[in-house]
Formats: C-alpha cells, sequence, structure tokens
C-alpha cells in the first residue's frame, strides 16, 4: 500500500495522501458555503495526517487561497460577489491586521498573550453566536405577528438590522454596492473591515469567520453575498499569507496541491448549495459551525487550569473539529444533491 | 483636490510595500528558525524542488504564489466542467433571506 503514502519534500514525512484529498474536499464544502477559510479546522487535520506544526499553518494558508479562487468564480457567476465593496473593504482588513499583528508583538513582551488570546475569541464567538441566534429568533417573532396580521413575510426581510442605523450616517463618498444592493458611506465598510482586520490580527486567525457576520449585521449584505464577498477577501489574504509564510520556509506546496485537488470539487458543492439554501439556512448553520469552534477553543484553554486533562482535551478538540467538518459537509452534500434533483425534475416536467 | 487624492494613493500604495516587512516583523519567534530540507533521498522533481528552498526561499515563494492559483484555476475549470454535465443552471439563483 505504498502507493497511498507520497513523501513531502521539504518537511521530510511521508502522508497518507487520501486523508489530505478528504481534507481538502470537506473544508472545501464548508468554506464555500459559509465564505471562510476554515484554518481552525484544517491545522489539526493535517497535524492529524503527521504534517509537523510548523508546516501545517503554512500549507494550510497557502491551499486556502487556491479553495477560496474557485468559490469566489462560482460565486462570481451567481452574482454572489460584490468586487466594489471587497476592494474597498481590503484597504481596512490588511491595515487593520498589521495593528492587530503588531499590537500582539507588543503584548507578547507584557507575558500571558495567549491566555488573553483565548479568552477574546472565546467571547467574540459568543457574541457572533449570540447575533446569529438572536437574528433568527427575531425574525421568526416577525414571521409569526404578520402570519397573526393575516399577511406575509417579505423575501428579504431580516432579524436584527443595525445596519439600517449606520445607513442613515451620511459622510461623502457616498457609494452605491450594486450586488449588494446598499448605498452607505464608503466609510462604513472601511471601518468595519477595519475593525474585524484588527481583531484577525490579534487573533492570529483569517478573519472569515468575523467578517462575513459583520457584512450581514453591520454593512448590511444580503447572506450569499456576504458568503461570496468575504471569499473574495480570503483569496487575496490567503495569497499574501502564502507569500509571507512561504518565504518564512513554513509552506509544504505539493501537500497543498494534493488539497487542492479534493478543494477544487468541494468548492464547487459548497458553493452550488448557497443556490439550493435561504439565506437564514446559511445563517443557522454558520451559527452551529462557530458554537462548535467555541468549544473546541474552551477544550483547549482548560487545560491551563486543570493540567490533569490536556491529554483528553486535546483528543476531544480534534474529534470535535473533525466531527463537525464531517457532518457539516455532509449536511451541505445532501442539500446540495437534493436541490439538483429537484431543479432537474422541474425541468425535465 | 485631485493633488490630496493623489498623496492619499501615493501613501496607500507606499503602506502596500511596506506591509510584507511590516508582518515579518510581527512573525512569531520561531520563524528565526532556520528549516533545511534534507535532499540525500530525493530524485528528480522533488530533489529540485528542495534544493530550490535550500537555495532562495524568494525564487521558492515566487513559484509557490504563482502555482496555487494557476493550478486552483485549472482545477476550478475542471470541477465546472463537472458540475456542468450534471444539466442544473450554473448561472443564477434566486436572492432570499428565508
Amino acid at each position: 500500500m505504498d502507493w497511498l503514502y507520497v513523501l513531502m519534500p521539504i518537511s521530510g514525512v511521508t502522508i497518507f495522501w487520501p486523508g489530505l484529498v478528504i481534507l481538502g474536499l470537506g473544508v472545501g464544502i464548508i468554506g464555500g458555503f459559509f465564505g471562510m477559510g476554515g484554518a481552525w479546522m484544517v491545522t489539526p487535520g493535517l497535524n492529524i495526517l503527521g504534517f509537523p506544526m510548523a508546516f501545517a499553518i503554512g500549507t494550510d494558508v497557502a491551499h486556502m487561497a487556491g479553495k477560496s479562487l474557485i468559490s469566489t468564480l462560482r460565486h462570481g457567476k451567481f452574482g454572489n460577489v460584490d468586487y466594489k465593496l471587497g476592494f474597498i473593504m481590503l484597504v481596512g482588513t490588511v491595515v487593520g491586521f498589521e495593528i492587530g499583528a503588531q499590537m500582539i508583538m507588543w503584548f507578547e513582551r507584557l507575558g500571558k498573550v495567549d491566555l488573553y488570546v483565548r479568552w477574546l475569541y472565546i467571547i467574540l464567538l459568543t457574541l457572533i453566536a449570540w447575533m446569529v441566534f438572536a437574528d433568527v429568533a427575531k425574525k421568526r417573532k416577525k414571521e409569526r405577528e404578520l402570519k397573526a396580521a393575516g399577511k406575509e413575510l417579505d423575501g428579504l426581510t431580516t432579524g436584527i438590522e443595525w445596519h439600517k442605523t449606520l445607513h442613515k450616517i451620511k459622510i461623502p463618498p457616498m457609494i452605491h454596492f450594486k450586488e449588494a444592493q446598499i448605498y452607505c458611506t464608503a466609510w462604513l465598510p472601511i471601518f468595519v473591515s477595519f475593525l474585524t482586520g484588527w481583531l484577525a490580527g490579534i487573533l492570529g486567525i483569517g478573519g472569515g469567520l468575523i467578517r462575513m457576520p459583520a457584512l450581514i449585521y453591520f454593512v448590511g449584505c444580503p447572506t450569499h453575498v456576504a458568503v461570496g464577498t468575504d471569499l473574495f477577501e480570503v483569496m487575496i489574504s490567503g495569497l499574501y499569507g502564502a507569500g509571507t509564510y512561504t518565504y518564512k520556509g513554513r509552506t509544504e506546496l505539493v501537500a497543498a496541491l494534493i488539497m487542492l485537488v479534493g478543494a477544487a470539487m468541494g468548492a464547487q458543492v459548497g458553493t452550488v448549495a448557497t443556490k439550493y439554501i435561504k439565506g437564514y439556512g446559511i445563517r443557522i448553520a454558520f451559527g452551529l459551525a462557530v458554537v462548535g469552534c467555541g468549544i473546541s477553543v474552551v477544550m483547549k484553554l482548560l487545560p491551563r487550569y486543570v493540567p490533569a486533562t490536556k491529554t483528553v482535551m486535546d483528543v476531544s478538540a480534534t474529534v470535535l473539529i473533525l466531527g463537525l467538518v464531517a457532518a457539516l459537509s455532509l449536511y451541505i452534500l445532501f442539500k446540495m444533491i437534493q436541490g439538483a434533483k429537484q431543479e432537474l425534475a422541474a425541468k425535465n416536467r | 483636490m485631485q493633488n490630496v487624492w493623489k498623496q492619499v494613493i501615493g501613501l496607500l500604495g507606499l503602506l502596500i510595500l511596506l506591509i510584507p516587512e511590516m508582518a515579518l516583523a510581527a512573525g512569531e519567534k520561531a520563524d528565526l528558525i532556520v528549516i533545511v530540507a534534507d535532499t540525500r533521498k530525493l530524485t528528480g522533481w522533488e530533489a529540485w524542488w528542495a534544493n530550490l528552498y535550500n537555495e532562495s526561499h524568494a525564487y521558492f515563494t515566487l513559484l509557490t504564489v504563482i502555482s496555487i492559483p494557476v493550478v486552483g484555476l485549472i482545477l476550478g475549470i475542471v470541477a465546472d466542467f463537472i458540475m456542468k454535465r450534471i444539466g442544473i443552471d450554473l448561472s443564477s439563483r434566486e436572492l432570499a433571506e428565508h
């Protein structure tokens, strides 16, 4: 069975390549569906396959750039990418990210930075999960009220509508974002992207997990456009990250390319699935993914207070993350197949 | 007003050029460790690739950054072709939140 293993020329380790393809497929589906890079899922997966930690992050970032490119192209054809918004947000993201990264360097000198970062991460994930589920509950309440009054809910109605208040800010230049169907001051997406970039820089993550809900709740993008535009951002930041990590000698291109084979198909499946799932379906599934991510971070934090639980918690966190990847990607795949079948049946009628 | 915009764009351009340097400065302490690929057991393209890594991280980075989007694009087109064979409409969707 030697043919199932491939030698990585840089790190010198031998890796089970079908594992890389499956991992790429899973995160490709989830990434294309939610509009995020998914580093928090890939890194433990690569580690389990036998990758040294030094190469796991760089390899993940490199494959993320290619995967997001595939998803962005497909989302673009669906009209889910607002390129103007994406380019404007890129400025805020890059500047915010670098300030966040520099701040972490400064905090490191004060010590205990890792602990504070993890707590900040947990608080942030809790807030995002609360925001998503509060939004869902509010929208359902509106639905019930309208039903009682004998009316039907408009297709674009949302629960939380903070963006409507933010759109009242009229500081020039005012910009119309065609795909996102919003008209607001250019400073709103710049400020939101700066804030999300800054948080991503501090937390040492790609930022898709924060940027996607920020695009929905603060900028006012419809869910599908938030997913597509966020993927465009992930693509650019992924390429930039691939460059810096590779320059530091931390990327195994062979592994990234093998992962891309699975991710190419996965990204298509995840993106096409958004065609069959309404915005709120995506928001609920995203909320569940955030809860899973939050629990895994708590599991990694717990051994600091109860050292005896380290082994159990490490294994449990990895099992949880990989279980979540498997469950979410199977759900999305199922929904995509179901939707495609219905569309084909309607076509043949 | 045009001059102000020129200056702002110029400064943004400078910032983008300087950012990789800042990002490297913000790297972890482990980045100071130099990893060398063991080329003794490698032959053919693997040996070439590992040697390139050992000799110049700059060329290695350049090739990686070019390869990823190119391969991504090719694989994307192949995956696109396969998806189109299913027969579903891949160019439009109905916008709806619920």
